[in-house]
């Protein structure tokens, strides 16, 4: 039961970790994107889209298109959300808690709205269902039967599952050890310095923002196609993307943290039903817990007051070189 | 050295800032090894031209030429692709990145080695005399070991044309010395270097040059080598100047508030006050001189209440009653309700003294607004305190709701002062109260402290200008790394010797460890 | 000669200019500020024309009449369109108070739904226990002190370690959904249903009375007090002076002697409490049940409306109208047209993008380039 629920919760905690990746790099650049929770429900929306259009137009949809169609639906998707926010935000210096949560509306209502009436619109009947294409990204690898418990544990996941863990490390690795990633956080940390070192903060800001929400996109497209095995339900995607943005703060801005935060979250929210009969009660408890945690992180680290542990010094704040 | 080259050429510059004009249709040379000081008042556009040079301001019009060439210089970017670079007043340093990040932000070399940089760090280091260690933690850095940080970056970036606002600001004497040999020798090694500065003795002492700004325009560059204090003071005030400040006999000296002993900490638990003890008597001006960060801001704010003291004790003795009161550890609403009427004019106008989005007449109300038992505030009192204060003090504004932070520097000071002086003090504190005026502002405000010190007010006023605090004050007081070196005579001292005093006993304390 | 012609490419790479120019704006009148932003709404229902005629192929024009016709067709639906806008600006104003102290304050969803939450306890434990006149008072107490308390803790820690408010109240509001979310299963009615139902719907214990035969009329009446009072607070008592001082700068408020950490207290509290009160007006006045998602929005939704009116309560009516007439006239379209009744989200967000740019255009000018060169 214990290699169970350990493996459940890596499946809660994936869409999370791409989700709190994506925000940290986002947010490494001094933007708090609160847009990602809708960024997360159009990558996700964007995916089953792509994939219920291709798999409705060809009679034998093949397993290549069939894992880059939704793939690259999602990535446009959460790139074009992601896309008007850094143009809001930066380009025209708009207020970003607002601008964010204007996203995060729109995202979810686009969602939900294609997502419940796309196969009406397409003609067709029935719920927004690619059983095909999910069946491509569920495949885990090959040998992961044969291994028993080590197998299940391991290896009994879709590629995206890896792909996340993969991302935030490249992430980490990115963030610490190269020069594009000390000067993003040269961004984040003081724009005005950056620019009069010759860094183009314009740039990194649209860059980071933009590959931010494309790689918490892929949380929503890893939910619909892998999670949920490509049906779409309304609001099935729940509050994944506020607990994605907690995750950053747990992770204290550092994606590596990220990866062992985020399966802490994932078997933090399904911890109830492997309780004993703790009852439903205590599950909705349960699931308070990950946001009680992040409180009394943040609270910690703000005490602490560590440098290197707070947030991007100039983060939620909008930059104009001509000031004064 | 035969013909002498321009290095880079500035013709006909000018940049506007919303209905203002920071710089108009200057043009300037600077040749190859040499130091060439941009002088000026405070606002007459030095450090904006130098921006626009930086690349950190689009000129709105004008053409720049490096080496004979005209060039575009859009961002830092471009600068530093010309081989610009400069050092702001204001370190542009992120704080959580070591030296050796800072410096190697922003170039792209193809590679990311941080060791060989590191390395390059030290030998440009060791070439001019530098002391710097490359991985320490900007935020652990004292403010002279940022500014090497400053200038090593440019340097490694391989500027030819450096550019130095105000560098020595926040230098000690003996700092500032290690400074200009570094610029020396690098003069030497045929590199540019403009300084910004409006201290005349730095500029004859290190510049070959002197290009004076005035109000935004060029007012003529002369050599250094034959010119003097007085030529340079009317180039850049225009016209000659009464530069004598007017100073009375204090009369019926009381003592009106005694400060003994007091430590004081600041928010990193570094002191920053070190038993500080001295006497401010009703009817003089004392002054405070000491380099910047010695403990001036914070002794005032000891005072006025806004910073807890670790010991020693505030006394304030009221001048009808004779009554003691002590204000040690008191809130300044609290000194307020004890009958104690201490003005106070701090450093930072619109970050502290007014609130710039706010007009004049709720400016006003930031004193009095807490009067009366009614709920709300009464805008009737504030504002005719407002119209009083422009009509009295001549502030240029278009009316007196206008957010204060649209006024000029000068106007933006005597709302200030007016709203303190209106307050009728027993006690008046003023902080670097000219910094960033004109001259003619500067004497409104002497004229303003001079006033007060008539009417028996104990004024204390912090400067930076050593020649205004002798021409000023009655007596000077000396902060030297937060410990007083001495008290002096206003009538009898000289610049030497006060500032023998200021570097006193940090050298005598360094010598005790 | 080589070495001289690639400086000259060089140059000639780098004398670009850039296309235009940004400055700020010395100063905006009001008239201008509100032509801008009312081009860019025009410019907003346009896109959401085409992005209606794509999707659905219907004529915009009737669509437009049916988002009219939905809130204004018939008596019920304009008390409809007052609820909601009440609804919202009540929340609104909570967060104001906040906002100007820039405080941000994104919990008010938390806070009034921690509020909702104490009226509900009430109506279910004390229903049957206590008169109306007695009752309906307790419950707005509760409300209100739940709502406070909300938004006490992350302030206390603002003002104490300087906790950063933005993430702590966003955290604050899940723990108040999931906290509803615990209470809802031992309320459940039927067992296991998960839902709450309608509370006292006999009895109408705890419920806001109707007058004048309206029953929206009471709660539209308190908000409409309420704005009201928020205008005259910020702008004419000495705490509002004191919120706008601490706003502006701490620096400046502690120079003057205002204890910024007892304003922030104060001023959360304020902000809590009255989000409190919209907690209660929904369930007393409105729902007479509780869900985990009762607030639907509305906290996230205010603080948009809090900024486009620029934190003016008055305004706030505006603004808030603006929004409640695009959702209702939105579902509306999608009841009519059998569409997904998302669409409204989706065209609010499509207008509020513009919205939210076209104040760049307020506070900026571009000035395009046209450098003249004279020879030196």
């Amino acid at each position: 039961m214990l290699i169970t629920f350990l493996s459940k919760a890596v499946e809660q905690a994936i869409p999370l970790l791409f989700g709190s990746t994506g925000e940290i790099i986002t947010e490494k650049s001094g933007n708090l994107n609160l847009g990602i929770p809708g960024i997360m429900y159009m990558g996700g929306c964007a995916g089953i889209m792509g994939a219920y259009i291709y798999e409705n137009s060809v009679a034998v949809p093949s397993p290549f298109w069939c894992i880059l169609i939704p793939l690259l639906s999602s990535v446009i998707g959460a790139g074009f959300l992601a896309l008007i926010y850094s143009f809001l935000t930066i380009t025209l210096r708009a207020n970003q808690n607002v601008t964010g949560l204007a996203i995060t509306t729109f995202g979810i209502g686009f969602s939900d709205f294609f997502g419940g009436s796309l196969v009406g619109i397409m003609g067709g009947d029935g719920q927004l269902s690619v059983v095909t294409s999910a069946s491509y990204f569920k495949k885990s690898l090959p040998f992961a039967d044969n291994l028993g418990r080590v197998g299940e544990l391991f290896f009994s996941y879709g590629f995206l599952a890896y792909l996340a863990i993969i991302i935030a490390i490249v992430a980490a690795w990115f963030l610490k050890r190269t020069r594009s990633g000390l000067q993003l956080r040269a961004v984040g940390e003081n724009p005005a310095t950056a620019d009069a070192a010759g860094i183009n903060v314009t740039k990194y800001k649209y860059i980071a923002t933009c590959i931010g929400g494309i790689i918490a996109g892929l949380g929503g497209l890893y939910f619909i196609m892998d999670y949920t095995g490509g049906s779409w339900t309304s609001g099935g995607f729940g509050d994944r993307g506020w607990l994605a943005i907690a995750l950053v703060i747990f992770a204290t801005w550092k994606p590596n943290i990220g990866i062992l935060g985020s399966f802490i979250f994932g078997g933090l929210y399904i911890a109830y039903y492997y309780t004993g009969n703790l009852g439903r009660s205590a599950g909705e408890l349960f699931k308070m817990l990950p946001y009680l945690v992040t409180i009394i992180v943040l609270v910690i680290t703000s005490m602490r007051n560590k440098k290197e542990n707070q947030p991007p010094e100039s983060l939620g704040l909008p930059y104009f070189r001509e000031e004064r | 050295m035969s013909e002498k080259r321009i290095a880079l050429g500035l013709r006909n510059i000018t940049k506007v800032f919303g209905d203002k004009y920071a710089n108009k249709n200057v043009s300037l040379d600077v040749y190859h090894g040499e130091i060439l000081s941009v002088l000026g008042e405070n606002g007459s556009g030095k450090t904006s031209l130098m921006n626009v040079v930086a690349g950190i301001y689009t000129p709105d019009y004008g053409q720049i030429f490096i080496d004979g060439k005209e060039v575009s210089i859009n961002s830092p970017k471009d600068a530093f692709s010309f081989n610009v670079g400069m050092i702001h007043q204001h370190f542009k340093l992120v704080d959580v990145f070591s030296a050796t990040e800072n410096i190697v932000l922003g170039i792209d070399d193809g590679g990311f080695d941080l060791k060989k940089a590191r390395e390059k760090i030290v030998q440009i280091a060791e070439k001019y005399g530098f002391i710097i260690d490359p991985d320490k933690k900007i935020y652990d850095m004292s403010v002279s070991e940022k500014q090497t940080v400053e200038i090593i970056r440019v340097l490694y970036r391989g500027a030819d044309i450096l550019i130095l606002d105000e560098p020595t600001a926040v230098l000690t004497p003996q700092e500032t010395k290690v400074l200009f040999n570094v610029l020396r020798r690098m003069r030497d090694d045929g590199k540019s270097i403009i300084i910004i500065t409006h201290k005349l003795h730095e500029v004859l002492s290190l510049s070959d040059r002197v290009a004076v700004l005035r109000k935004g325009e060029y007012a003529g560059t002369v050599i250094t080598s034959q010119t003097n204090e007085k030529e340079l003071t009317e180039l850049m005030v225009g016209g000659k100047a009464d530069l004598n400040i007017h100073r009375d006999e204090p009369k019926n000296a009381a003592t009106r508030l005694t400060v003994s002993g007091i430590n004081c900490k600041n928010r990193e638990g570094v002191t920053v006050l070190k038993d500080v003890s001295f006497e401010a008597k009703a009817g003089e001006i004392l002054g405070i001189a000491g380099i910047a960060g010695s403990g001036q801001r914070e002794l005032l704010e000891a005072i006025a209440g806004l910073q807890k003291l670790e010991d020693g004790e505030v006394v304030y003795i009221d001048p009808k009653t004779h009554e003691k009161e002590n204000l040690r550890n008191k809130t300044p609403l609290e000194i307020r309700e004890m009958g104690v009427r201490l003005s106070f004019v701090p450093e930072d106008r619109l970050g502290m003294g007014l609130v710039g989005n706010m007009g004049i007449v709720d400016n006003m109300m930031l004193r009095s607004y807490r009067k009366g038992h009614s709920m709300f505030v009464s805008r009737k009192e504030p504002k005719n305190l407002a119209d009083e204060i422009i009509d009295r003090l001549h502030i240029v504004t278009p009316d007196a709701e206008t957010p204060v932070r649209r006024l000029s520097g000068g106007n933006v000071q005597k709302v200030l002062v007016g709203r303190e002086i209106a307050a009728a003090p027993t006690v008046l504190m003023a902080a670097y109260p000219v910094r960033g005026l004109d001259i003619g502002a500067s004497h409104t405000i002497y004229d303003l402290l001079n006033e007060q010190k008539k009417k028996g007010v104990a004024v204390i006023f912090v400067g930076e200008d050593l020649d205004v605090l002798i021409e000023l004050c009655d007596r000077i007081m000396v902060l030297s790394g937060g410990a007083v070196s001495g008290i002096v005579n206003g009538r009898q001292t000289t610049k030497e010797e006060i500032g023998l005093l200021m570097t006193k006993s940090k050298e005598e304390s360094a010598n005790e460890q | 000669m080589n070495n001289n012609g690639t400086t000259i490419n060089k140059n000639a790479q780098q004398i670009h200019e850039p296309l235009f120019q940004v400055t700020k704006r010395a100063y905006t009148t009001w008239q201008k500020a509100w032509i801008i932003r009312a081009v860019a709404i025009a410019v907003a229902l346009v896109i959401c024309a085409v992005v209606i005629v794509l999707v659905t192929g219907l004529n915009p024009l009737n669509v437009y009449g049916t988002m009219f016709e939905g809130n204004f067709g018939t008596e019920r639906k304009i008390w409809n369109l007052l609820r909601e806008i009440a609804m919202l600006l009540c929340v609104s104003l909570a967060v104001t108070p906040a906002f100007k102290m820039k405080f941000w304050n994104i919990g008010a969803e938390g806070q009034s739904l921690i509020g909702a939450l104490a009226s509900v306890a009430c109506m279910i434990y004390l229903g049957d226990k206590l008169p109306n006149g007695v009752l309906i008072p307790v419950m707005l107490i509760s409300s209100v002190l739940a709502g406070a308390l909300w938004g006490l803790i992350p302030a206390y820690f603002k003002a104490k370690f300087n906790t950063n408010e933005t993430l702590f109240t966003l955290m604050m509001n899940y723990i108040a959904m999931q906290l509803v979310a615990f209470c809802i299963v031992f309320w459940e009615n039927p067992k296991n249903s998960n839902n709450v139902g309608v509370i006292n719907s006999s009895s109408k214990s705890g419920w806001l009375p109707v007058i004048g035969d309206q029953k929206y009329l009471l709660p539209v009446l308190i908000v409409a007090l309420l704005t009201a009072v928020m205008f005259i607070y910020l702008r004419y008592s000495k705490q509002g002076y004191e919120i706008s001082v601490v706003g502006e700068s701490q620096n400046t408020a502690k120079y003057v002697g205002i204890n910024v950490k007892k304003v922030v207290l104060r001023t959360m509290a304020i902000s809590g409490a009255i989000c409190g009160i919209a907690g209660f007006l929904i369930t007393s006045g409105v729902d007479h049940s509780i869900r985990s998602d009762t607030i639907g929005g509305l906290g996230f939704t205010a603080i948009m409306v809090s900024w486009l009116a620029k934190f003016n309560p008055i305004y706030m009516v505006l603004s808030s109208f603006l929004i409640v007439f695009l959702e209702i006239g939105a579902s509306s379209i999608a009841t009519d047209f059998k569409l997904n009744e998302s669409i409204a989200d989706v065209l609010t967000g499509i207008i509020l993008f513009f919205i939210i740019g076209s104040e760049f255009f307020i506070q900026y000018k571009l000035k395009f380039h046209k450098r003249d060169k004279k020879e030196a």
